[in-house]
């Protein structure tokens, strides 16, 4: 036997190469999470990232809500951003699709580095992605006009501070149906969540406006024939109420107009019904004398403000509520005014924070709490809006326009008490 | 080594890698996995079915709905700790893997897609019919504070990422298990030969409903474990997309291989996310490269790769 002793072994160049290699991919991969995110400069952009329904059933709102949004942008950036950085938006599409969402929500927080995120319209989206926001910590300022945020189901990184909510706008219709319009009234909505709560509000404000609902006609989600539905109503109906959404709502209207053919009761709608959709459609000419909610009116007005004049040119609508360089694409005006009255609150909010970056996102949503009214002026150029911090829900006017010449003029405009209601949730007690 | 003993290490380090993952990858990328290994499971349960016993179903979101919903409202109105609420999942999942499976099997091919597609449908409509309590497409929120079990926060990275592993891993052996067995061998036959399989004196109704319910409680789980990994339940997990996700993820993975439906799930996740990054036509570049992958690797990528190199892929 031999007994051979083994000499030091020596590190080689093949070990070596082994070892940087190595250490170089962990350096490249292992590290964003060991370090974490490394604090912004200040000359860096802020990142929002603009969860986007491009794809799926909110397509229209979404075409339209990123056009308000680079309009947004832009004039915060020619008025020299936010704490003298600019803006950059990070745009991802959602799909309109919960799951999408939430995984968006995701990449903008880990991937994206942003600072907050924005812009989701779809209750069922904020749904799903609200959880995420919350335990990424991500301020999540969404413009959905659910009443999800206010309803208190959601978290404290989860805000509504530039559109009002379907709860308030319904509550606030409820005494003028009942003055103007009649007492019996007959609802058609969405069977789903939306549509539920347009029911349900609506049946308690209308009932304390010594009203009663005589008949609520669900329409089941993806319905694309409406006629079986209307002979549901009943004679004695005074007022037909219609809500519905989706790339269906034109049919929905118009074969509406073939039931009544010319002896219609009162007819008043949500805006919902016709967003993106020209009043001027053939079929459509029985709106007329018949009364939409608006979130904003479409059309401008007689006594248009300085504030909707530059907003619509900023953003690229014509006084018909249309595009300006496609007449034929008409805006989806009632709600997107809420992307651009955001953004604003979220500059607002980040000067008032002195925000730097990621570690001043609990700052930023104490600053947007401690908000309340804000006066209709470019900012705002909707009209006045009062913010309540504990419930993350924004209140404001709403308008009700009737169909006159083929073109919605306003014909009453509610006051924010109108819109007002109990608390339902105080979120500050919440910690971040 | 022979051929079983390959397929354990495969499963075991398999498990490994995907656990050492989370302590390479960057943040994002975890949290993508654990979604992921979720909807692995999900396109695992429905393999089972697909893949292995050759039955074709287009209504499987109604399985992982019911997981998802039997959890999220025994937390919503009764309470229920996670894991008992799990457990109440995977209870609706068997039930409705029960009735399914007993009429739909009554049906053979195009008639087993079509009817498990109308229950489907009849789930979603289901859910939202009760909008009262399931808040319909809206869906509803699981809190934060709800998603702890003992000690483990299943809302923070590491205890979402490890929680879907060990599902993952638990499913992934289950059914590594069952396609060795002779129950999976039995299926395979049924789905290479149903007839030939009746000769022989197997009880194909019975290993079919029993493949059924296997496969629906499996989805169930993963529909359960979504909705307390992620916190949110809502109708959309029951239209008809999300029955239609986990044949693509099969079919692009592998029908037929246990590893094929995470393979798939992983690939078509990435596509998606990275096309999206690319154009807002992203869904353009994902169908071109299903069209490129069923031409030319029709068996999926899995199978592929068991058709080349590795002929003893289970």
């Amino acid at each position: 036997m031999t007994d051979k002793k083994k000499g030091p072994k020596l590190v080689s160049r093949r070990n070596t190469l082994k070892g940087i290699g190595a250490g170089a991919l962990l350096a490249t991969t292992g590290m964003p999470k060991m370090m974490g995110y490394a604090q912004a400069q200040t000359s860096e952009p802020i990142k929002i990232g603009f969860q986007v329904h491009r794809t799926g059933i909110g397509a229209a709102y979404g075409r339209w809500y990123d056009r308000t949004t680079q309009a947004a942008v832009k004039r915060i950036n020619d008025m020299g951003g936010i704490n003298g950085r600019p803006v950059e938006i990070v745009a991802e599409d959602d799909g309109t699709d919960p799951k999408r969402g939430a995984e968006v929500v995701e990449k903008f927080a880990s991937q994206h580095n942003c600072d907050i995120a924005f812009g989701t319209l779809f209750s069922h989206v904020v749904f799903g992605s609200a959880p995420r926001a919350g335990e990424l910590k991500l301020p999540y300022f969404v413009v959905s006009e659910g009443h999800h945020v206010a309803s208190g189901k959601l978290n404290r990184y989860t805000l509504q501070p530039g559109i009002t909510d379907v709860k308030s706008q319904v509550q606030a219709m409820a005494p003028f149906v009942g003055d103007n319009l009649g007492k019996k009234v007959t609802m058609i909505y969405p069977d789903f969540a939306f549509g539920h709560d347009h029911r349900d509000f609506f049946s308690e404000a209308i009932e304390r406006q010594g009203g009663q609902v005589v008949a609520k006609i669900a329409v089941p989600p993806a319905e694309t024939s409406f006629t079986k539905y209307f002979p549901k109503i009943p004679r004695d109906t005074e007022v037909v109420y219609h809500v519905m959404v989706g790339p269906a709502v034109l049919t929905f209207v118009k074969e509406l107009g073939e039931f009544f053919g010319p002896s219609r009761p009162e007819i008043f709608g949500f805006i919902d019904s016709l967003e993106a959709v020209d009043i001027n459609s053939p079929g459509l000419e029985f709106l007329e004398g018949t009364y939409f909610w608006e979130g904003m009116p479409r059309y401008a007005q007689a006594n248009q403000t300085s504030h909707d004049k530059l907003y619509r040119e900023a953003v690229g609508v014509d006084e018909n509520g249309a595009s300006t360089s496609d007449p034929k694409d008409v805006s989806t005006f009632a709600h997107m005014f809420g992307c651009w009255e955001t953004l604003n609150i979220v500059k607002k909010g980040m000067e008032s924070a002195g925000y730097k970056g990621p570690e001043d996102r609990a700052k930023l949503i104490e600053a947007v709490e401690a908000m309340s009214d804000m006066p209709m002026s470019d900012d705002h150029p909707q009209g006045a809006k009062r913010f309540n911090g504990k419930t993350h829900q924004t209140f404001g006017s709403q308008y009700i326009s009737k169909v006159t010449d083929g073109k919605l003029v306003v014909s009453h405009t509610t006051s924010i008490e109108d819109t007002l209601y109990e608390d339902e949730v105080d979120y500050t007690t919440q910690p971040f | 080594m022979t051929d079983i003993q390959r397929s354990n290490w495969l499963h075991i380090g398999v498990v490994i890698a995907l656990a050492c993952s989370f302590f390479i990858l960057p943040e994002y990328h975890s949290g993508n996995l654990a979604r992921i290994l979720v909807l692995a499971v999900y396109a695992m349960g429905y393999n089972l079915l697909f893949g292995y016993t050759g039955l074709l179903s287009l209504g499987h979101a109604l399985f992982f709905a019911a997981g998802m919903y039997g959890l999220g409202l025994a937390m919503q109105f009764f309470d229920f700790n996670p894991i008992a609420a799990v457990i109440a999942g995977l209870i609706l999942a068997l039930v409705v893997s029960i009735c399914v499976g007993f009429l739909a099997l009554r049906t053979t091919g195009v008639a087993f897609m079509i009817v498990t597609l109308m229950f489907a449908q009849a789930g979603y409509l289901t859910i939202l019919y009760f909008g009262e309590y399931t808040r319909g497409d809206e869906g509803f929120v699981i809190q934060q504070a709800d998603r702890m079990v003992g000690m483990i926060d299943l809302t923070s990275p590491m205890g979402r990422f490890f929680t879907a592993l060990l599902l993952f891993a638990i499913c992934f052996f289950i059914i590594a298990y069952i396609v060795r067995s002779g129950f999976g061998l039995a299926l395979v036959a049924i789905r290479e030969n149903e007839e030939r399989a009746t000769m022989l004196g197997y009880d194909v109704m019975r290993l079919k409903l029993q493949a059924v319910v296997i496969s629906g409680v499996m989805s169930g789980s993963a529909g359960a474990a979504y909705a307390l990994l992620f916190g949110y339940a809502g109708a959309t997990f029951a239209t008809v997309q999300y029955s239609i996700f986990p044949l693509l993820w099969v079919l692009l993975g592998g029908a037929g291989v246990t590893i094929g439906p995470l393979i798939g799930t992983i690939f078509m996740f990435y596509l998606i996310d990275y096309s999206s990054a690319i154009t807002p036509a992203y869904m353009l570049i994902a169908g071109l490269a299903l069209v490129l992958l069923t031409l030319f690797a029709p068996q999926g990528l899995a199978g592929e790769l068991r058709r080349r190199f590795l002929p003893w892929l289970p």
